[in-house]
């Protein structure tokens, strides 16, 4: 099976404010369209005009309910890829098609020597692996690696698609491994959380929580008043010196 | 940085091109990666003042649209019968020979037998101005069905309205309530906002039925009951003045409050403001204790008490009505909480919040400014509480008074146009209202005299006739819609065909899918589209229809007249038109062909001005008959002036292109657009940003730009006069009269204070039967662009269901994935059930136009969208259940079909719904390959 690297020179990754997350899909389909033709790509489509359209997406928005009644919320949550530590998608791999890269922590899969024997997504509790069924192998989340470092791109524009496209600011992007980075300060700040810690991947990737609701409003001082109240409240208006 | 597997750089494709997206309405600036001659990769535009870089999930599928199998190739004319989706293809020659001599003879015997609609937004500036020079009144675009209602009372309350004409200032406001935004309207700017407010902390609180989209986001949500909004709003008012929170300085400074109001019961000037001898209005001074121009400056304006004037008639401030009104028992929260479905007390609080905000946490800008009368203030003081309102404001039978609520709301709290708050977009504010009037019909062969579409301030605007009967096809400016700002479109098939008020020749159609999800009544729509006379033709004798893609519509046309994509043709987006200015500065844009047509269609802007000059149209032809932009509409773009000086762009001009807003035509203006960007800027003063409609940096800035012709102050008008003209004639006064059918209707809901009524579909049907208000909410990802279901769109989301409350639900016996029947007056549609939490109790709703007719799009027959999608169209009637009285607004015409109420019931097991037939593909198509 495949090693992975005792350590990382960085933890590259992404920060999720589930807070400002508004479910509009952009980071999802910017992914789709940046992949489909960059270096990871393509990402194919299956029956894309007919009964039952599919296709493989390295990120995928779910919007679903919590709690009931005023306590509930309405959660839209992007999904892809967490580059995890000790991701067991890597260790499974037969060939060392899978591989987590010493020098960022991405997690990346080596077409030519994937063979789609799919361990490795029956490994991954996140379900962040996409299968090809054209090409025959797995694909995933790249964190856009063929943007970051590319020398061809302005350097603003070398972060993740999803990144650069999310409308709310809801992604960001950067160095989970360096606790000075902005990523990690707001990851402090916010509490940000890992997703399902008690599997042990130690994902790099943090979601933040919505915050809580703001306290309490003060309430109207006076309502609901009897008539001769109105009348007296009309005589302070009929008083007041104004000027324009 | 090597890697075994993985080639790290390269450039993305071999060109860069910018241009505007059309993915929806919101018009981003797009950076399109062109590769070996196709779109590789589009982005946002960073240097855009829409979007800034960003780009929803619809922009970024634009690559998918232009690689629809939908894209019509070739001219269609039809060959079979009517919706049987039968054409042969024809050369442009040919078909543009056809329509020019049907609309030639149109033109001259009887030039309003031509009714021309336009659906999706594309250059009104040009559509409208076309229709003009046509010389049919029978014109308008979608907003009928869209926003007219925020619009109207938008422009006749503030002199601006939400969403076009203004915006959230999200870099200052610390409190931001919506209103029935339904994750559309605008899209990345309120994405791009919110995440603002987040950032800052700012509290952001959601007035909407549903919890999905922002309002899932939202500190606070209110799960209104549809069509309250109104009321909700007026108690809020009447909390705020029983404990006196309010701005009475910006009251008397920005709006009416303080003009007088004459006092004549049963008189025809009762409810008129009481004017000078110059027609000035007027105010009481106390200083002079006398009526004195409620306009100058220097005087101490009194707010409250009847007085008696110089000619003995008694008038009382504004002010003093209003508050009257709404400090009466009616608009309590304990009384109007059950009417809304929400809690007194949440009333309460967040009139108490809005307040403390507005008052006590008022920001200030160190920016010194001068008022328009001269006085100068050293800093700019903001209420930092901002409102944005849409569709479910604005699609109820009542949207135009609780869109005046709103903002009466606003006047209350001075929080508007200053830090913090809701903010004017150049060109507006305007004067409340606009003008000109609409225009009406024309003999034979002349333009109109003015544009078809304007603003009426009384009966004298109407366009009716002797008997007070419409003069347009749709009803619009009549006593029906006196205020039918956007036309009223939704109308036009079912009165085509009942040749009321008259029979028309032509319906020529833009990118409207008026026979399914653009249509009320969708079903018998389709019969109307196919009837025939006694004679055995068509009810509608012709109709011409262009779109890019295989919509439904293109079935139901005679002739079709095949579009480009966005990314192949030229556009613009004018301040003639709808801007994408923004507070800061006013703004407009350009689309430039990313790609060359690989198909045999034209972009329709082009077909209509060759259209023009076929038919010899004056605007379009020189005095010999031949093309004046013989360059197509890159050539219009460009050499047209509208007024001396002002253009379809405002950028670039003058002949050496420096000039902003007025100037000389700039040959080389598109290529400075192109240079830049594909859009232009132009930056307001740093002093005029805010109190633009009393500020003199901006009314002077305005006026230079073009965009007023006095630098004169803008007066929001808390009362509104012209609505009170028309319940004068409704009261029997003046020479125009109402037909009886219409007056009590008049009378009670054109009232110049903001009211509530309760939406008329529940008033005209058995509540009890139909005790559910059913929404259509438009999904994020799709929201106006679905107009070639997208591959990529389309396995996110391909089919609806109907979301109904949780508690419901378990009362009916439904769980998810049931079969449920939704059961409206007008018939029943079926759908797959799905209970939620986050729903108002009263409410059901599901995702528009996502329900397809099997065939349409190009996609496969058993795609999701014709098997289990659905419309409620076929629910919401053009018509109220008497059959006669529009479903619409009594103001503005907007069509009310959020007003629809149901009941929800389950489906038998063996029930199956009817669905229309499969349509045929036209020729040159082929079904999606998979």
């Amino acid at each position: 099976m495949t090693d992975l690297p005792a350590t990382t020179q960085r933890k590259l990754g992404l920060v999720i404010d589930l807070d400002t997350c508004v479910g509009c899909h952009a980071c999802a389909v910017n992914c789709k369209q940046w992949n489909t033709g960059g270096a990871a790509g393509p990402l194919p489509d299956h029956d894309p005009y007919g009964a039952q359209p599919s296709g493989v997406w390295f990120n995928r928005v779910h919007s679903y309910e919590a709690g009931d009644g005023a306590a509930g919320r309405t959660v839209h949550f992007p999904k892809s890829c967490l580059h995890c530590a000790k991701p067991d998608c890597v260790t499974v791999c037969p060939t060392g098609a899978s591989y987590k890269r010493e020098a960022d922590g991405i997690v990346l899969v080596d077409m030519d020597k994937c063979i789609g024997c799919k361990l490795c997504s029956w490994a991954c509790p996140y379900g962040a692996r996409e299968f090809d069924e054209d090409e025959g192998v797995m694909k995933k989340c790249t964190l856009c690696v063929d943007r970051i470092y590319n020398q061809d791109l302005a350097p603003a524009e070398r972060v993740p698609a999803c990144v650069s496209t999310c409308p709310a600011g809801a992604r960001h992007f950067g160095d989970l491994g360096d606790p000075l980075s902005d990523v990690s300060k707001l990851v402090a700040e916010r509490g940000g959380f890992d997703l399902m810690p008690e599997m042990g991947y130690e994902p790099t990737n943090k979601y933040l929580p919505p915050r809580r609701a703001t306290s309490a409003p003060s309430t109207c001082a006076k309502s609901a008043q009897p008539e001769g109240e109105i009348e007296g409240r009309l005589l302070k208006w009929l008083d007041r010196v104004l000027s324009r | 940085m090597p890697d075994r597997a993985i080639e790290l750089n390269g450039a993305v494709g071999d060109s860069i091109k910018t241009t505007t997206c059309y993915m929806c309405a919101c018009r981003c600036g797009i950076k399109v990666h062109l590769k070996d001659g196709a779109v590789r990769y589009i982005e946002g535009n960073k240097d855009h003042p829409v979007n800034k870089g960003v780009m929803c999930g619809k922009g970024a599928a634009g690559i998918m649209k232009q690689l629809s199998p939908a894209k019509l190739r070739k001219p269609l004319l039809r060959v079979g019968e009517r919706g049987k989706s039968e054409f042969r293809e024809i050369e442009w020659d040919e078909a543009l020979s056809l329509a020019t001599g049907w609309l030639k003879r149109i033109r001259e015997t009887d030039p309003k037998r031509l009714a021309f609609f336009t659906g999706r937004d594309q250059s009104q500036a040009l559509t409208g101005w076309w229709a003009q020079m046509f010389g049919t009144p029978n014109y308008a675009a979608h907003g009928g069905f869209c926003s007219v209602n925020m619009a109207a009372a938008g422009l006749y309350t503030v002199g601006g309205s939400f969403w076009e004409f203004g915006e959230p200032d999200f870099d200052r406001t610390k409190m931001f309530v919506m209103f029935g935004v339904a994750e559309d309207h605008a899209s990345n700017p309120i994405k791009i906002g919110i995440g603002k407010l987040k950032g800052r902390g700012a509290k952001f609180v959601s007035v909407n039925p549903v919890r999905t989209g922002y309002s899932a986001v939202a500190d606070e949500w209110i799960g209104i009951r549809p069509g309250t909004d109104g009321l909700f709003v007026l108690s809020l008012v009447r909390e705020l003045l029983l404990a006196d929170r309010i701005d009475t300085d910006f009251l008397v400074r920005s709006t009416n409050a303080h003009w007088l109001v004459v006092r004549n019961p049963g008189g025809a000037d009762d409810g008129l403001f009481a004017r000078d001898e110059a027609g000035k209005p007027l105010a009481w001074d106390r200083g002079s204790d006398a009526a004195v121009d409620a306009g100058s400056s220097g005087i101490s304006p009194m707010l409250m008490g009847e007085r008696l004037l110089p000619d003995g008639r008694r008038a009382v401030p504004v002010f003093e009505l209003m508050a009257r009104k709404y400090m009466d028992a009616a608009y309590a929260p304990e009384t109007v909480a059950p009417v809304c479905g929400v809690a007194p007390e949440a009333i309460r609080s967040l009139a108490a919040e809005l307040a403390r905000v507005a008052f006590e946490e008022a920001i200030t800008l160190p920016v010194a400014w001068t008022d328009a009368f001269g006085n100068r203030h050293a800093e700019m003081i903001g209420r930092p509480v901002a409102f944005h309102a849409m569709r479910g404001i604005s699609a109820h039978s009542n949207g135009f008074q609780t869109c005046r609520a709103l903002h009466l709301l606003q006047m209350l709290l001075g929080a508007i146009d200053c830090p913090g708050a809701f903010r004017f977009k150049p060109p507006f504010p305007k004067p409340c209202p606009p003008g000109p009037p609409p225009a009406g019909p024309v003999q034979p062969g002349e333009t109109l005299k003015g544009p078809p579409l304007g603003f009426p301030t009384g009966p004298e605007h109407l366009l009716v006739d002797e008997a007070g009967e419409a003069l347009r096809i749709d009803g619009a400016y009549s006593w029906a819609a006196p205020i039918a700002a956007h036309g009223a479109m939704h109308m036009v098939i079912r009165n085509a065909h009942d040749g009321v008020p008259y029979p028309i020749d032509t319906l020529m159609m833009f990118m409207a899918n008026m026979s399914w999800n653009s249509a009320m009544n969708t079903e018998e729509t389709v019969d109307m589209l196919t009837a025939k006379d006694a004679n055995g033709d068509y009810r509608i004798p012709r109709i011409i229809y262009s779109d890019a893609f295989f919509s439904e519509m293109v079935a139901y046309a005679d002739l079709v007249l095949p579009d480009t994509t966005y990314l192949e043709r030229h556009d613009c987006i004018s301040l003639l038109d709808r801007p994408i200015s923004d507070a800061e500065g006013a703004a407009d844009s350009i689309r430039q062909p990313i790609l060359a047509p690989d198909r045999d269609v034209r972009p329709f802007q082009d077909v209509l001005l060759d259209l023009g000059v076929r038919l010899g149209l004056p605007g379009m032809t020189k005095g010999d008959g031949s093309a004046l932009y013989p360059g197509g509409l890159p050539d219009y773009l460009v050499n047209h002036e509208r007024r001396p000086g002002v253009g379809m762009l405002a950028g670039f001009r003058g002949t050496d292109g420096t000039l902003s807003g007025k100037g000389a035509v700039n040959p080389k203006q598109l290529e400075a657009y192109i240079e830049n960007g594909c859009f232009w800027k132009g930056e307001i003063p740093e002093e005029g940003r805010f109190f633009k409609h009393v500020n003199k940096a901006y009314l002077d800035w305005a006026v230079a730009m073009g965009f007023l012709e006095k630098p004169d102050p803008i007066v929001m008008q808390l009362y509104v006069e012209p609505l009170r003209k028309f319940q004068l004639a409704a009261e029997g006064h003046g020479p125009r009269l109402p037909p009886e059918r219409f007056k009590a209707r008049i009378k009670a809901c054109l009232d110049p204070l903001p009211i509530w009524y309760a939406p008329f579909e529940g008033t005209e049907i058995d509540e009890a039967a139909y005790p559910l208000h059913a929404l259509t909410q438009r999904p994020m990802i799709m929201y106006h662009a679905w107009d070639s279901q997208n591959a990529w769109q389309r396995q996110i989301l391909s089919h609806n269901k109907l979301y109904l409350p949780r508690a419901l639900a378990r009362s009916l016996d439904i769980s998810e994935g049931d079969k449920v029947w939704v059961i409206g007056a007008r018939g029943r549609v079926q759908a797959e059930a799905r209970p939620m939490e986050g729903v108002n109790a009263a409410t059901v709703w599901t995702w528009n136009a996502v329900g397809k007719r099997a065939g349409a799009w190009a996609l496969s027959p058993d795609a999701p969208e014709a098997t289990r999608g659905f419309l409620l169209n076929p629910l919401i009637g053009e018509h109220l259940p008497d059959g006669e009285t529009m479903n619409a607004d009594p103001v503005t015409g907007q069509a009310a079909w959020y007003d629809l109420r149901v009941r929800i019931e389950k489906a038998v097991q063996d029930e199956i719904a009817l669905r229309p037939s499969t349509l045929n593909l036209p020729p040159g198509l082929e079904r999606g390959a998979a």
